[in-house]
């Protein structure tokens, strides 16, 4: 019964081999130590004895993290995983965070630090990576793209670090983009996006344009019958390259019409003529990309206007569960949203995720799509780390393509040869607690596809 | 489209300006009677009106768990304590920091930046750097339906009716009391009015505190339209200096008229363009008059 089992695991995971020994081998390092007291073996019955070793090897795992020599350190000298003069010794890694904790988008990126923060915590926990604990430097891009830039150089050429955890928006991406691959460092990067990009440098950890468009487009128009589209957005690069691609797709693909196409400055506050023109274009679905403070305002006047879920279909790409603080359920509930996680999703690995979030950051903590894509980074890069046996950029650059995560919370993902995620997409529909209901996914992982041919 | 629902349209079009309008009027108004009696540019007057938005928030919070059955009216009672503490805050900031700036324009305007950063940070280390959602009174939500096809917002009628009240007081307080009298002795001669024996400081102090104190309901008011966050007054700040330099520093009716002026203009061109082009426009007409009149449309008629 074990076997085919085993042999399964190890043939659909090739990460398997490199992976840390569990706290199994750690309990027999710390057993073959002749200072443990065998006194107690005596007096113990054998079920008694047996927690016990449970309980001792938990104790055992920050320690034998901490004396390499003991456990795999050996197998891995610091002089063969790091060729490339990275912040590494034999006890600890260096990793960088390079988020805004101020200014305006830390609204937004306080979820994705916390969420690196706990996935950081929990694979030291658990013995480190190669036998190593990793120290984070965290650094404060202030929501300021030059600050960002200056920050990324800091932690690669002062600090050293092994691997970034960072960014939020693409304006600080594209920022940081020349630093890491002129330095050669590592960025993990959380947000989905609008696709159009691919570097070395950087896994995207977020689904690309298409992988959150496309789903959600031929959903509506299969099970809700919309024929018509009225596309709104933020005035900036992602709503508009995200548009450009649901228009392609909803009228060379679908044939089906766009009826209306709007944008507005960020930080617009008043839409009430927008409203109007919706009313006079009445379109099957209204498809919204509105961001930060314009978002909250967006759905209060529609609620106001009289569009609510009963007589109108949305579907929307930029509210997550974060946003919902901020709007309010009862101000959009019944409107649809495609993101590839929800922090409702039923499954045993979101269960822990919530669950452990929560226990650090407070009960009334919510999760979003980013954050949890935030979470996935650090484990990535452990995995990777691990596959390659070594800290080096350009190895695991390479080694990258075909790592997998199965503890994720969205459910199974992989990186692609082009650097993003192999990822399901959802549609959840927004409950007046804040949180989403999912209706449908995607039955296979759907491929990234950053340079989509047909939607330039 | 049939002749009912283009009616329909064009009455909700309407309303839509006077909303704007009275949005517009309602963030300018603190702004103007500070600048125009103080020659003061308080950049931090978004955040005033954060104070406001925040007061909602916690006046919503308490009630929810403390009175539960209070709710429908809790909004009246919040709106006057956003009013009391943004007063509070804006008297101690006078004292504190605006008071050693006087005749200093340029410093008034780097220090008030400053502390409009510094209220943000504080905002954010209080509350967390997240959105809030105020829980609304349900009578505020949705929208009113005379008849099908014609939907009124509430929360547009609501703040209406508060930027009238607003507006009332003010030019009531400004022609019809001792301070006012007062404030328009010292905007009209700051010298004189001190040798006839006006406490011109005390004067301004309280100026500022009641701008402030504008300023902080008119944040009460928006979060029925808009977001509540540490950042959500820099969302009206820019519009709330456009109304006050085009309608003419030192002139409340200037303010009205230049709110109007906006928001018609806004409100029309965004319903025959998109919104960044109707953005375009309006800045547009309003620098090309601003060349021709510098002062702003209505200048206050004073010797300096």
């Amino acid at each position: 019964m074990c076997r085919p089992a085993v042999s399964n695991f190890t043939s659909a995971d090739p990460t398997v081999l490199a992976r840390p020994l569990d706290r199994k081998e750690n309990l027999m390092t710390r057993r073959n130590r002749p200072d443990t007291p065998d006194t107690e073996k005596e007096v113990l019955s054998p079920d008694a004895l047996a927690r016990r070793r449970i309980a001792m090897g938990l104790a055992a795992a920050p320690f034998a993290a901490a004396v390499p020599g003991l456990s795999f350190g050996a197998d891995f000298p610091t002089a063969k995983v790091n060729t490339t003069g990275l912040a590494i010794t034999d006890k600890e890694v260096t990793v960088g965070q390079l988020h805004s904790a101020t200014g305006t988008m830390a609204i937004s990126e306080t979820g994705s630090i916390q969420a690196e923060r706990l996935a950081i915590e929990q694979i030291n926990a658990m013995g480190g990576v190669l036998g190593r604990q990793i120290k984070v430097i965290q650094e404060d891009g202030q929501s300021d793209w030059p600050t960002f830039a200056e920050k990324a150089k800091k932690l690669l050429v002062n600090d050293k670090v092994a691997a970034v955890f960072g960014c939020w928006t693409s304006a600080s991406r594209k920022a940081v983009l020349p630093v890491f691959e002129k330095e050669n460092g590592m960025l993990y990067y959380p947000t989905f996006y609008e696709g159009l990009e691919q570097s070395k440098n950087v896994i995207y950890t977020g689904q690309e344009a298409t992988q959150q468009i496309i789903y959600g487009l031929d959903w509506v128009a299969k099970e809700k019958g919309a024929k018509s589209f009225f596309l709104i957005g933020s005035d900036y690069i992602w709503p508009r390259t995200s548009n450009k691609i649901a228009r392609k797709h909803i009228e060379n693909f679908q044939k089906s019409k766009v009826v209306g196409e709007e944008y507005y400055p960020l930080g617009h506050t008043n839409f009430n003529s927008l409203i109007n023109k919706i009313k006079v274009a009445k379109p099957d679905c209204v498809y919204a990309i509105v961001v930060g403070g314009s978002n909250v305002a967006f759905y209060k006047q529609m609620k106001a206007a009289g569009i609510t879920a009963d007589k109108q279909l949305l579907l929307t790409i930029s509210v997550t569960e974060d946003e919902l603080l901020g709007i309010g359920g009862e101000n959009c509930n019944g409107f649809y949203a495609c993101m590839k996680y929800f922090q409702s999703l039923d499954n045993a690995n979101n269960k822990k995720f919530v669950d452990a979030f929560k226990a650090k950051y407070g009960a009334k903590a919510v999760i979003g799509d980013v954050t949890q894509a935030a979470y996935l980074g650090p484990w990535l890069w452990k995995a990777t780390v691990e596959k390659a046996g070594s800290f080096d950029i350009d190895k695991v650059a390479a080694a990258s393509p075909g790592i997998e995560f199965k503890g994720a919370p969205e459910g199974y993902v992989k990186i692609h040869e082009n650097h993003h995620l192999w990822s399901k997409a959802r549609i959840g529909q927004i409950q007046t607690d804040g949180q989403f209901k999912m209706i449908a996914e995607s039955s296979d992982l759907i491929e990234p596809n950053p340079f989509p041919k047909g939607y330039q | 489209m049939t002749a009912a629902e283009i009616t329909n349209i064009v009455m909700m079009q309407g309303f839509a300006g006077l909303s704007l309008f009275s949005v517009l009027l309602l963030m300018g108004l603190g702004l103007a009677i500070i600048f125009g009696q103080m020659g003061v540019i308080n950049m931090a007057h978004g955040e005033f009106m954060t104070i406001g938005a925040y007061t909602i928030f916690l006046c919503s919070s308490l009630t929810q768990s403390y009175a539960p059955g209070f709710m429908p009216y809790y909004f009246f009672f919040a709106i006057i304590a956003a009013f009391i503490l943004a007063f509070a805050f804006g008297w101690l900031a006078e004292w504190a920091l605006i008071r050693h700036l006087y005749r200093r324009p340029l410093d008034t305007l780097l220090a008030t930046w400053g502390l409009s950063l510094g209220m943000q940070q504080a905002f954010r280390s209080t509350f967390g750097a997240k959105e809030v959602s105020p829980t609304v009174p349900d009578w505020l939500l949705g929208s009113w339906m005379p008849h099908e096809g014609l939907d009124i917002p509430i929360n547009g009628m609501f703040v209406m009716g508060l930027t009238l009240l607003v507006t009332g007081g003010v030019f009531l307080m400004l022609y019809r009391s001792r301070w006012g009298l007062r404030v328009r002795a010292t905007v009209a001669n700051r010298t004189m009015a001190n040798a006839i024996g006006i406490n011109t400081r005390k004067t301004d102090r309280m100026t500022f505190a009641i701008g402030c104190g504008i300023a902080g309901v008119a944040g009460a008011a928006f979060t029925t339209i808009g977001s509540t966050g540490p950042t959500s007054g820099s969302l009206y700040i820019v519009d709330a200096f456009l109304v006050v330099t085009f309608g003419g520093a030192a002139s409340l009716l200037g303010t009205v008229a230049s709110a109007f002026g906006i928001a018609q203009t806004q409100s029309v061109s965004e319903f025959f363009m998109t919104g960044s082009m109707a953005k375009v426009l309006t800045l547009l007409l309003i620098i090309s008059i601003l060349m021709i009149r510098p002062q702003g449309l209505f200048a206050a008629k004073v010797r300096r």
